[in-house]
């Protein structure tokens, strides 16, 4: 389907109403389209309103069941926690550009036992445990895509205490990925989280991933495209992430041109 | 017209939520029972109103109010409200059911489906849900008539949009940007903004 074509669709996927292979497909196109993100946030939050329009009154008996089946729930990890092996430590010198395959492979590995990180909204994260697999490989098939580009570029920083981190952009598929090594895992309860800089405003691009056997290296495919931005930067947020930096930021780095 | 209202009815529901979410990631069962409260009935609500059967939405709402302590440490705010990430998870798990459920009953009696309008009338003592719904009636009267049908039927009822095409008859172009205009429509007469 065209692009155009695929655009319309943004109404009936925050609707949940696109059949099965559409709605993949439809997926494919929103982590290239910006546009097509925010309308399709903008159209769930409306959604919400009408559910709230809804809201009916549970019985007492619902209250207990749910609060005695949950005091014997496993709660999941939060995404980013897990690793697998590094291999990222000591690439960011010169001729690294020929390494970067390797490095995407270990990074590969990483990303296929984490939670997908590619996705554009909320509602990825409702998908079951299947269909998350399935974003999670494509997140890291996007990352994997960007670092051997042919028209990769990439350029180094540091960031704090001795961390390092490298952006790595490639143009023709308008996608960066951020990595760092050496760097602290975000204090209690907190999380790195990347930004877009569109000349002087963050834009969010997710949260940093750990992707090694090392809880100090991260590797991360910054949600959504390039779009122009001219530097990205990494904050520690609250939880979750937050929609506009609440701290000031530990690095900005200008994107390599 | 009291455009000003519903900002009020939610902003009870936002910051707070999402602190609370924080807290149940971490473990928190008292968070959780906060949450429980703040987000029940919206969740047994949307859920009866896609299933319609009242048994099997109390157990769906369970099993939603559940994944919500479960996967709690996944909720994400840059990826949009606390609420809307329950109520998107309530969402997908009534359709998912009524997909699998009804392929080959219910959906036969399709003039059933078009006669029914949204609960609407449910009776709710709480004045914010009461407001809410004002509102979203109010916003809902300013679609046209197969907006609003497109609307109601893929979300209050959980038909996919080839399905509400096929309901009213009419081309699936046509119903794809129906329920693109009418969400427009929708969400600048609600004062959405991402």
């Amino acid at each position: 389907m065209s692009d155009a074509g695929l655009h319309t669709l943004t109404g009936a996927y925050a609707l949940h109403a696109l059949p099965e292979p559409e709605r993949r497909e439809f997926e494919r196109h929103l982590g290239d389209c910006a546009a097509c993100s925010v309308e399709v946030l903008e159209f769930s939050e409306t959604a919400t309103r009408l559910g709230l329009a809804v809201s009916a009154a549970p019985s007492r008996e619902l209250r207990e069941r749910v609060l005695r089946e949950i005091a014997t729930v496993r709660q999941e990890p939060p995404p980013g926690g897990r690793r697998t092996r590094p291999g990222a430590t000591g690439q960011h010198g010169a001729g690294r550009t020929r390494r970067w395959p390797a490095f995407a492979l270990a990074a590969s590995l990483a990303a296929a036992a984490a939670f997908g990180g590619v996705a554009a909204w909320q509602n990825q994260v409702a998908q079951d445990a299947r269909q998350e697999a399935r974003a999670a490989q494509e997140a890291n098939t996007r990352l994997v895509q960007v670092l051997a580009a042919p028209d990769a570029k990439s350029r180094s920083g540091t960031l704090e205490d001795g961390a390092t981190g490298t952006v790595v952009v490639s143009e023709s598929q308008d996608r960066a990925v951020f990595l760092a090594s050496g760097l602290a895992e975000a204090p209690g309860g907190k999380v790195y989280q990347l930004w877009f800089d569109d000349g002087g405003t963050m834009r969010s691009a997710g949260l940093m991933r750990a992707s090694g056997d090392s809880p100090t290296t991260y590797a991360t495919l910054l949600d959504g495209p390039v779009d122009g931005a001219t530097g990205m930067g990494v904050t520690v947020e609250p939880a979750g992430g937050s929609a506009q930096p609440t701290s000031a930021p530990l690095a900005l780095m200008s994107l390599p041109a | 017209m009291k455009e000003a209202v519903h900002i009020s009815g939610l902003a009870s529901a936002g910051p707070d939520l999402q602190e609370l979410l924080g807290m149940v990631a971490r473990g928190d069962q008292d968070a959780f029972s906060q949450v429980y409260e703040a987000v029940c009935g919206p969740v047994l609500g949307l859920v009866r109103s896609v299933l319609r059967d009242p048994a099997q939405s109390e157990e769906v709402a369970q099993e939603v109010l559940v994944e919500v302590w479960r996967t709690a440490p996944r909720f994400q705010a840059a990826r949009g409200s606390a609420m809307n990430w329950v109520l998107t998870l309530a969402h997908h798990r009534a359709v998912d059911r009524v997909r699998s459920v009804e392929a080959t009953t219910a959906r036969e009696h399709k003039a059933a489906l078009l006669d029914r309008t949204p609960a609407f009338d449910d009776v709710t003592e709480q004045v914010e849900t009461r407001l809410e719904r004002e509102q979203v009636r109010r916003c809902m009267r300013t679609l046209s008539e197969l907006q609003r049908e497109s609307v109601t039927l893929a979300y209050y009822r959980g038909l996919t949009y080839r399905e509400v095409a096929e309901l009213l008859a009419a081309p699936l172009g046509t119903i794809k940007t129906r329920l693109r205009d009418g969400l427009i429509r929708l969400r600048d007469c609600l004062g959405v903004s991402a």
